[in-house]
């Protein structure tokens, strides 16, 4: 047996994951939210050093968190797929596993209203600083609401 | 918010290299903390150019998105429609024919030329080189540039690359005509590496600043030339094979360092090792259709897909989310620029003014890319 | 009858002012012409034109360029301290020409045949540090700020490598006077016998000119337009004058120290300056084309480390050459 599929099987077995295999070197595997950082860790020692990117989705009835793991020395994604409901949006912060979730999980907080516990630095990254509401999820309507130009700028002393 | 004033013990300064200046490669405001010329902290602020393209894709249809992908990285853009497009494949479960595949490859590679010219030339303008070198690469440049307007009609944002395939044959006298451009270019780029190797300003300037360790490198997600450059040989060409690049011979470009320097030469080395897949794709390029047989309105089935490619700035990835409608649910973009500027701050410590700009420019940023 | 030629070599008020008005009108003509001769050598380095569209060649690209520059606004930012802000560019434009009545074309055309010479002229060019200064701290501006204080490290830096190969010259010469060193030279240019002084002072005067691959203070990839930044109109304008009269200045000194002034076959003597003086000057806009620019450190570090120890040594075989000789 190759050795992502003992891993998969591990998976199953250990943390009660739902693996499915879309084709070669895709696994979507679905896990709890409390299990995140024991089968991050894990994985991390098996061999998956990247963080390819942290995802946020929108579902009907729940958010998600997508974490795609790739492993440069086996060649295989696995992307794990964390349900988080929606009257209590948190989720634990993988940076201290991987260092580059920083600026993912901070724009997945911004866009979607989650909060990740244990993140050094939460603040917006690409919205302005004073934004209100989110605007990934699916309640969030494209129209203009907030015109900056309307309201007085006070004048403040600044050196440049 | 960030407020501009002193702080208070022992003359630290902020100074707020803006977002409208001569050197940073589009609407990049860097916050550094000076003290006389060293920089203890250096903090980018992105997001001036943030358009809203996610919650745009799920308005359109999916062939309406592959326009709006061209001008997320409006350096390189085949390369973003090609992600796009093979994440839509991959839900749609289509075989593309031989002869697109091979069109789809010259064309990358092709950009990949174009890209690395551009960064080469606004990196040797960050370093201080008043605008010779960028005008050589763009000189060189424009010749690619035209190329693509034979193929594509546009010169910057394509849309060239179609669900199925890509959107109409090569035009007569292509073949030929790309060839001469390649053997222009081949001792061009060794003027372009001559240039810097003996350069000896340039060197000083460049070499062990910003020295980024491999682990440091994985661990904080950098991909592309800037994980190259310190010595690792990862290419999603070779890790996650796309295409037809596994009947090509190349090799992968490495850096030995992980300073600047190693960074721009991974740059040069590229361009060489292109001209050679290009001129072998060029060679073998086989007859058949372009297309292959696409529904007029696309409606994948349920589901999700996530396409990686080798952009010339790293590792480009699309996740696309199916719900059987005829647009997108959900459309996510891993953009390469936006994770190596995440390094930023690692990398800016103890270093100096002059310095903060020479590794931004190293890493290489599209701001079309970073801020979507 | 008035003997003209003599009220004009002895009488001081007369010789003086022909002399002003006839460096003034050089240093305007250079003015118009140098920076337009620059943009068309860097713009040949680059494979491309250069100014071609206003008047043949582009020749009157600075007559245009002048008449916009005065008539912009002239701004003089709120927290600034005004009267720093304005005295500055005067005095920039004052040490620029002052430092010309020294200069000779020809054993008598000069207009005051100081005996202390050069070190008129060095001493001059170190006050120029003060315009530096000056300019960094008025405007209230970081990057001035920067840019000003970068530049009077330079400035102080390589003063002295640049009076120690002048050592030198003045060792082989025997004198300070500049008329004499030139005459010195009539039997050999003293670039030969002194290469590694012209090799130094060379370096130094790109520094002292703020020109690439030293213009740190005005470095335009990293503070905004550096040490001129809040300076607009006709004060930048005198900024600007003043950095091409030390072009100039760097440029005659040059070629009156090492190239042999006005020793030449067959063209009388005054030609053969202006002609060296401006081969000397095309050498250094076509620096600005190849070059990169050097960061700080490493810069002071080129400066204090291995310039003042190579013009010691060099101070060190030329007298052992006179001695011996």
């Amino acid at each position: 047996m190759s050795e992502i599929e003992e891993i998969v099987k591990e998976l199953e077995s250990k943390f009660g994951a739902e693996v499915k295999k879309q084709r070669d070197k895709r696994h979507w595997v679905k896990i709890n939210r409390e299990n995140l950082i024991d089968v991050c860790t894990w994985l991390k020692e098996k061999g998956f050093d990247h963080l390819s990117s942290v995802v946020g989705v929108d579902y009907p009835e729940n958010f998600e968190v997508v974490y795609h793991l790739w492993s440069y020395s086996l060649k295989e994604l696995i992307s794990l797929k964390v349900p988080v409901p929606k009257d209590d949006p948190k989720i634990q912060s993988v940076t201290s596993i991987w260092g580059g979730a920083n600026w993912h999980e901070r724009e997945t907080a911004e866009m979607f209203g989650i909060t990740f516990e244990g993140h050094p630095d939460p603040r917006k990254l690409l919205l302005p600083d004073d934004f209100e509401g989110y605007p990934l999820r699916k309640d969030f309507k494209l129209k203009p609401t907030h015109w900056l130009g309307k309201e007085e700028e006070e004048e403040k002393d600044v050196q440049a | 918010m960030y407020k501009l004033e002193e702080i208070e013990d022992g003359g630290k300064v902020l100074l707020n290299i803006g977002p409208i200046h001569p050197s940073t490669h589009g609407v990049l405001r860097i916050l550094v903390e000076i003290e006389g010329e060293r920089v203890i902290k250096a903090i980018p602020i992105i997001g001036q150019l943030h358009r809203g393209f996610e919650k745009l894709c799920e308005n359109r249809t999916y062939i309406q998105v592959t326009p709006l992908t061209d001008r997320l990285d409006y350096i390189a853009s085949m390369g973003n429609n090609m992600a796009y497009v093979r994440a839509v494949e991959e839900l749609l479960g289509v075989e593309i024919p031989e002869r697109a595949e091979y069109i789809r490859v010259i064309m990358l590679e092709l950009q990949r030329i174009a890209s690395h010219l551009c960064s080469i030339g606004f990196y040797s303008n960050d370093v201080g080189m008043a605008f010779t070198l960028f005008m050589y690469t763009m000189r060189d440049r424009e010749k690619i540039l035209n190329l693509f307007e034979m193929v594509a009609g546009s010169r910057l944002t394509h849309n060239y690359i179609r669900i199925g395939g890509v959107r109409e044959d090569l035009p007569k006298g292509f073949v030929k005509r790309a060839k001469e451009v390649m053997e222009y270019l081949k001792p061009k780029v060794e003027d372009y590496r001559a240039m810097c190797d003996e350069s000896e300003v340039f060197r000083m300037r460049t070499e062990d600043v910003g020295v980024l360790k491999p682990e440091d490198a994985i661990n904080l997600g950098a991909t592309g030339p800037v994980l190259r450059g310190s010595g690792l040989k990862i290419d999603t060409r070779a890790q996650d094979p796309y295409t037809i690049y596994d009947q090509f011979d190349w090799k992968i470009v490495t850096g030995k360092n992980g300073d600047c320097y190693s960074r721009y030469s991974v740059w040069v080395g590229e361009i060489e090792q292109s001209i050679g897949i290009i001129e072998q794709a060029l060679d073998n390029l086989p007859e058949g259709e372009v297309m292959a047989k696409v529904p007029k309105v696309i409606k994948p089935p349920e589901g999700e897909a996530y396409a990686r490619i080798e952009n010339p700035r790293g590792e480009l990835a699309f996740h696309v989310i199916s719900d059987g409608s005829p647009n997108p649910y959900r459309v996510k973009v891993r953009s390469p620029a936006f994770c190596n500027l995440s390094i930023l701050p690692h990398l800016c410590r103890d270093v100096l003014v002059a310095d903060v700009i020479a590794i931004c420019g190293s890493l290489d940023p599209v701001f079309g890319e970073v801020d979507r | 009858m008035i003997d003209i030629k003599n009220i004009i070599i002895n009488n001081y008020w007369v010789r003086g002012l022909i002399g002003a008005i006839f460096w003034v009108v050089f240093l305007g003509a250079s003015l118009i012409i140098l920076p337009w001769l620059e943009r068309k050598v860097v713009a040949r380095v680059q494979h491309r034109y250069g100014p071609n569209r206003v008047g043949p060649f582009g020749i009157l690209q600075l007559v245009v360029d002048s008449i916009k520059l005065l008539t912009k606004e002239d701004i003089v930012p709120k927290y600034a301290d005004k009267f720093v802000f304005n005295l500055a560019p005067i005095i920039a434009f004052m040490l620029a020409l002052v430092v010309f009545v020294n200069i000779p074309l020809s054993p008598t055309l000069v207009v005051s045949n100081l005996n202390v010479g050069i070190l008129y002229i060095l001493a001059v060019s170190s006050l120029s540090a003060v315009i530096y200064l000056l300019t960094g701290w008025a405007p209230n501006n970081k990057f001035n700020l920067l840019g000003g204080m970068r530049a009077a490290a330079m400035m102080v830096a390589y003063e002295i490598p640049m009076a120690l190969a002048v050592i030198g010259v003045i060792m082989m010469a025997g004198s300070v006077n500049l008329v004499d060193i030139v005459e010195a030279q009539s039997r050999i240019w003293f670039i030969i016998p002194q290469i590694l002084g012209f090799l130094i002072f060379m370096v130094a005067a790109f520094a002292e000119c703020g020109r690439l691959p030293f213009d740190l203070a005005e470095a335009e990839s990293e503070l905004v337009q550096g040490w001129t930044t809040e300076y607009s109109a006709m004060k930048f304008a005198m900024l600007l004058f003043a950095e091409y009269g030390h072009t100039i200045l760097a440029a005659f000194l040059v070629t009156l120290l090492y190239l042999g002034g006005w020793h030449g076959p067959l063209l009388p003597g005054p030609i053969w300056v202006l002609l060296k003086t401006f081969l000397i000057i095309i050498f250094f806009m076509y620096m600005r084309g190849v070059l990169p620019r050097v960061r700080i450190d490493q810069f002071l570090n080129i400066g204090w480390k291995v310039l003042i120890p190579l013009a010691l040594l060099n101070i060190f075989l030329t007298g052992i050459g006179v001695i011996s000789i």
